[in-house]
This record gives structure tokens, sequence and C-alpha cells, in this order.
């Protein structure tokens, strides 16, 4: 264990454990093949202090460093739903933190509170039907009339996006390109505001992921989130906590499946002996678990960096590439061990084969983690 | 209300348990330990009195230094404070009653809640023989009415009652035919069973909380008590290992084995 977990790191992390193990892990397929989880959920790990680890107290946080943070992360895989978890990670860690950095007193109180409670559920609605790397490009506009901005336009694939009460939401207040976006706090009870559907994917079924659309939707200029026409730069600074929540996530979902692949590989037996004893699946094994030690050993030394305010964008994208990519190939062989079984979506590691391979696309691409840390080697 | 609650380290029965070669305990490496599970629920329902009455809950565990894991637990759970008293070696039921008494005494508290036994020994005695020496009433084997899926646990009430004038108990016990109620007069030694209540899970304020309530230490030699074994574990062995069982090719050949090898039909 590293030395970054204090003894209140690990009491923390046995209550996330019996927490995630008793009333996450027995309903994992229920909620999967529902396509949709209990809000009650949210309102338990707003009561248990998961959703404000390291957020302002005086909004309900604990204010604590982002270690608890990873050891939440971390302990989430063991829900063996990934839906449940990236819904619990946009209340806490991606659609909220930037209210807490940059908003007005008026805005946490209304939206950051009752998040961190788990009473109001959250959205970060970026992305569009026209395209969710290119950021700068988005079309969805807020004009200024009289005291209102006035929304039109649509957001595509938004977690949490059914049943949302607020979203963080970026539009387009100003001219082509990034100096033209302003981040707003939305309540969805407005008119002019709706899901135009909720999308049927082929993973994290758990998670309700929808198509939302503004009609002449009016929000006061009051929920303007930072300041006008400087969203962009707020919107790609928040993305790093989301990058680093899905690596560390990634990281320690790889672990669980290695092990499970492990155990079955000690019983299942084929031609007299246990499959685990073929050379070829052991070799295979001990490559993956060198490469999940180096990825948590960089994602750690990325939580390092943010945890010191340092901004590591390098870091993060590396840490979210470098996981997400080796998942997909940790996936293959543990699916690929499970022979038939891992068909069957009652095994955990059907699942995870499938669901991990959001981990390359959301959040920003692999190829997009490419552009940015590319750009930043200055080539 | 003041309320003594035990929290006793127990091995976690999802570790693997070895019995050590020599019989002469189990292999303590790569153990997990946690709270006697009894023990959580006996927590529980201090805090759900003390919700509903006022007061506090003092939390108390006997045995080396790392029985304070528990001790933070229960704090983190809501305990005010904690008592530790320090005994690294090994005890019986009657040397916990003996310094449980010597706690009481100390503590003066108007209930003390103790799990029915610790899933480590399973013994079943401490409670009782604390009762004894106390000459307080006893209600072992609390239980109660409502499920565990009822409104009334929903809202974390209190399984155990007390009366209008706070002078007695009333405590749903577990026997062997159903259920019996018992007035118990204060002060008095309760015993837990596993369906009184659903203890909550420490939330993380709580946790953050437990590092800055106190933990006093106390030694058996302090509290003036002989906690010489009266029983001795002389050697352990594990349970013969389970020998495989016989395929059937259909339900007739199951059911003449049963009739005819296992006799049970
Ligand atoms: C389950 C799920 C949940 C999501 N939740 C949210 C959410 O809550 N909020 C939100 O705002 N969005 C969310 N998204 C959207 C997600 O962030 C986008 O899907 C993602 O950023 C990719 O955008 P896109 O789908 O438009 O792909 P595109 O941008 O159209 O990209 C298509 C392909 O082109 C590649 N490409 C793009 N640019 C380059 C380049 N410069 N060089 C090389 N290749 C390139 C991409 O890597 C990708 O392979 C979610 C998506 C999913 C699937």
């Amino acid at each position: 264990m590293s030395t970054h977990f204090t003894e209140e790191h690990q009491a923390f992390r046995r209550t996330l454990r019996a927490y995630v193990e008793k009333e996450l892990a027995p309903h994992a397929l229920e909620w999967d093949r529902a396509g949709i989880f209990p809000r009650e959920v949210f309102r338990q790990c707003g009561a248990l202090g998961f959703l404000g680890i390291n957020h302002d107290p005086a909004w309900g946080g604990s204010g604590l460093d982002y270690w608890y943070v990873t050891a939440f992360c971390e302990e989430l895989a063991r829900s063996h739903n990934a839906g449940v978890n990236m819904a619990l990670l946009v209340q806490s860690q991606i659609a909220t933190p930037i209210i807490g950095e940059i908003g007005t007193d008026e805005q946490k109180a209304e939206f950051l509170a009752p998040a961190l409670k788990g009473e109001k559920i959250a959205a970060l609605a970026i992305s569009e039907p026209g395209g969710g790397s290119d950021v700068a490009g988005i079309k969805t506009t807020a004009r200024r009339v009289g005291g209102d901005f006035v929304l039109n336009g649509s957001k595509m694939w938004i977690t949490n996006g059914t049943r949302a009460d607020f979203l963080t939401c970026a539009v387009r207040t100003g001219g082509e390109g990034y100096p033209g976006i302003s981040l707003l706090t939305v309540p969805t009870d407005i008119k002019g505001y709706g899901v135009s559907k909720k999308l049927d994917k082929i993973g994290n079924l758990a998670s309700d992921t929808a198509i939302l659309y503004f009609e002449d939707a009016k929000v006061p200029v009051r929920y303007l989130l930072g300041e006008e026409n400087q969203g962009f730069a707020h919107i790609m600074s928040n993305f790093q906590g989301e990058r680093l929540v899905a690596a560390i996530g990634t990281v320690a979902g790889m672990d669980l499946m290695v092990q499970e692949a492990l155990a079955w590989g000690r019983e299942r037996k084929a031609f007299g002996r246990p499959i685990l004893g073929f050379q070829v699946w052991r070799h295979k094994f001990v490559e993956h678990l060198a490469a999940i030690e180096a990825a948590r050993q960089l994602t750690y030394h990325a939580v390092d960096l943010f945890e010191r305010k340092e901004y590591p964008v390098r870091e993060i994208s590396m840490a979210k590439l470098f996981a997400g990519d080796l998942a997909q190939r940790v996936a293959y062989d543990c699916q690929q061990f499970l022979g038939g079984m891992g068909y069957i979506d009652e095994t955990h590691i059907a699942r995870a084969w499938r669901d991990v391979r959001l981990v390359t696309i959301g959040g920003g691409t692999s190829e997009v983690m490419k552009e940015i840390i590319s750009k930043l080697e200055g080539f | 209300m003041k309320i003594l609650v035990t929290a006793k380290r127990v091995e976690d029965p999802e570790s693997k348990i070895k019995v050590k070669a020599d019989g002469s305990g189990i292999v303590q490496e790569g153990l997990k330990y946690k709270m006697n599970p009894f023990d959580e629920i006996a927590v529980e329902e201090g805090l759900r009195l003390t919700a509903k009455h006022g007061g506090e809950v003092v939390v108390v565990s006997i045995g080396p230094k790392d029985v304070q894991e528990q001790l933070r637990h229960a704090l983190a759970m809501g305990a005010a404070r904690a008592v530790w008293v320090n005994h690294p070696g090994p005890l019986d039921p009657m040397g916990a009653a003996g310094l449980l008494q010597k706690v009481v005494e100390k503590e003066k508290p108007d209930l003390c809640i103790l799990g029915k036994q610790s899933i480590d020994d399973d013994q079943g005695q401490t409670g009782q023989y604390l009762a004894e020496w106390l000459g307080w009433s006893q209600g072992t084997f609390a239980s109660k009415l409502d499920s565990l899926e009822s409104e009334a646990e929903k809202a974390k009430a209190p399984a155990i009652e007390l009366s209008a004038d706070g002078k007695t108990l009333q405590v749903v016990r577990e026997v062997d035919s159903g259920l019996a109620t018992l007035a118990c007069s204060l002060p008095a030694v309760v015993t837990t069973d596993l369906r009184l209540n659903q203890p909550r899970y420490a939330s993380l304020p709580g946790i953050m909380k437990a590092k800055n309530k106190p933990i006093e230490e106390l030694t058996p030699a302090g509290l003036g008590v002989d906690v010489g074994l009266q029983v001795e574990v002389l050697r352990m062995s594990p349970p013969p290992p389970r020998k495989a069982g016989v395929k059937v090719g259909d339900v007739q050949e199951l059911f003449q084995k049963l009739k005819n090898e296992a006799k049970v039909l």
C-alpha cells in the first residue's frame, strides 16, 4: 500500500468497501438490466460523505486531500457496476468541482450543497450531436436578452441526463471558437428544456445517458459560471479531474479483473489440469500485472502532482491514455481466459469487458489525449 | 442516559483462518480483523438510544494497541469517547467481565450493551458474568419485533424501549420458541442478537471527527483485576476436511442412497 494513505484513509476505505460490497455490488446485474439505479444511492452516498470528500466544508464537503478521492474511486470498482460508478463520479468529481471553484455563493448554495448531499442530481453537459472532441466547436447558443440568457441547441451523451436536477453546461455566448464559450448552471425545471431521448448503450447500462434540448430556454444571468466567454479554459481544467478519476478507477478495475481471472484459472480445468497451469496464460497475466502496476504508479504520480496543485495535464493525460488502452487488452485476455463464461453477462469480467470500452472514448478520447501530449511535448 | 458499549477486535471471518501446525493457536499473518459484528450492533443500539433520550455512548475494548482501530471505528460511528484496557495477553470471559466490571464502576453508566458473543471463540458468557457481578438486571439476546426491513428500522428507532419514568427497559429477547419480552430495571446489562438493528456505516465526517476523540488507556493492574486464566486453551485443531461427495445419476438413486445409506428417510 502506498505511503500516501494514512490510517484515516484506510478507515475511509473500510467504510467504502463495506458500503460498496453490501449496498451496491449485490444489485449490479439487476440495475444493469433495469437501465437505471435507485436515486436513493445518491442520497446514501451523500449522507456518508462520499460525494463531498475534497469539496469545501462551507458547502457540505469534508475538505480532504485527493488520496481520499483516490480511495473512493478504487473501492467503487468493487461495485462491479461501471454505470453506477460513473454516475456517482459525475455527481461528485466531474460536474460539481468547477462550481466550487468559480461559482458564486448563490450558485454553491443552490446547486453544489444539495448535490454533495445527494439531493439534487448533477450532470455535465458539454458534448453535442455535432461533436465531443472539438469542444471549441460547440453550437448551443446562449443569447443575452435583458436579465436572462436564452438557450437554443442540443447536448448529447449526457450522463445522469434523464434525471439531472441541474446541468453544468457549456454554451456559446460569443463568436466562433474557444473565446466565445461560457459555462452556466442550468436548473432542469425551466421551460424550453427537455430530454429528447434516453440513449441505449452497449455498456455502463445502469447509468442513464441522454440527449437534451434547449428551445428558447431561459436562465437568469446570475447563473453564469465564472466570467462570460472564459468558459473554455475552465472546461479544460475541469477535464483534469474527470480524466484522473477515470484513470484511477480503470486501474482498480483491471486489478479486480485479473484477480478474478486468476481465481477462476486455479479452479477451471482443461486437459487434466488447471488452466492457470498453462505457461502461455501465466506469462500473459504476469505481463498484465506488471503493466497494471506501471499504470498505477503513473496514476499515483499524477494524483500526487494534482494534490500539490501543479496542474499536471501531461501526467493526467498520459495516465488516462495508458490505463484506458491497457484496460482493453487486459479485459480482452481475462474474457478470453474465461472462455464461454466470459461471454455471459452474469460474470463480472463479461460486463467489465463491455464497459471498459468507454474509457478510451469518454472524457476525451485516446486520440485527443495524444494530441494534448504531443502539443505539450512540442511536436 | 450514559451507555457503555463493548467493541472487541476479532478475526474477520472472510479471511482464511488456519490453525498453526503445533496447535498452539491460529496463524496471524495475513489475517484481517474487524469489530465483532454483535458489538457493532451494540454500538448502533447505544447510539440510537442516546439520539432519542440524550446522553452519551462510551466504548470500551480490551486487548493490545491494535484494538484502537475498533475503538476509532466506534467513535466514527458516533460514540463520544473510548476506554482502552491495555492487555495484550490471552483473556477468558471471566477476565473480560472482571475488567469490564471495574470500568463500569469507574464510568457509572446506566446501561451496558455487549454483543451476545464474539465471533472468534463464540463463548457467550461475558455479559452474564458482568451483570451477575455488578448485581444488575440483564436482558440477553436482545432482538426486536419489527423486521430489519420495517419503517422503524429505516427511521433508526431504538428497539430497546425506555419507560416514561426512565427507570426500566423493555427488551425483546430471542428464545428457542420465538420472542420473549422482559422488563429490566436500570441499571442493566443487555447483550445483542443479530436481528436487533442494522449498524450504520461510519461516515467520512464521522471518521474525521473520531480522530480527535479521546481514548483513555487503562491496565488490568491499574484496575486491580487479576486476569489469570480460569479457562485455558490447551490445543487447537482444524475440523477434519470434508470428504468428497458422490454424484448420483438420478432422483431414484438419490432416494435409495438417502434411505439405505444415509438412513435419513
Ligand atoms: C457513455 C458515455 C457517457 C458520456 N457522458 C458525457 C457527459 O456526461 N457529458 C459530456 O459532455 N459528454 C459525455 N460523453 C461524450 C464524450 O465525452 C464524447 O463521446 C467524446 O468526447 C468523444 O466525442 P465524439 O463522440 O463526438 O467523437 P468525435 O469527436 O466525433 O471523434 C470521433 C473519432 O475521431 C477521433 N478524433 C477526433 N479528433 C481527432 C484528432 N484531432 N486526431 C485524431 N483523431 C481524432 C476521436 O478520437 C474518435 O475516435 C459521454 C459519452 C459516452 C459514450
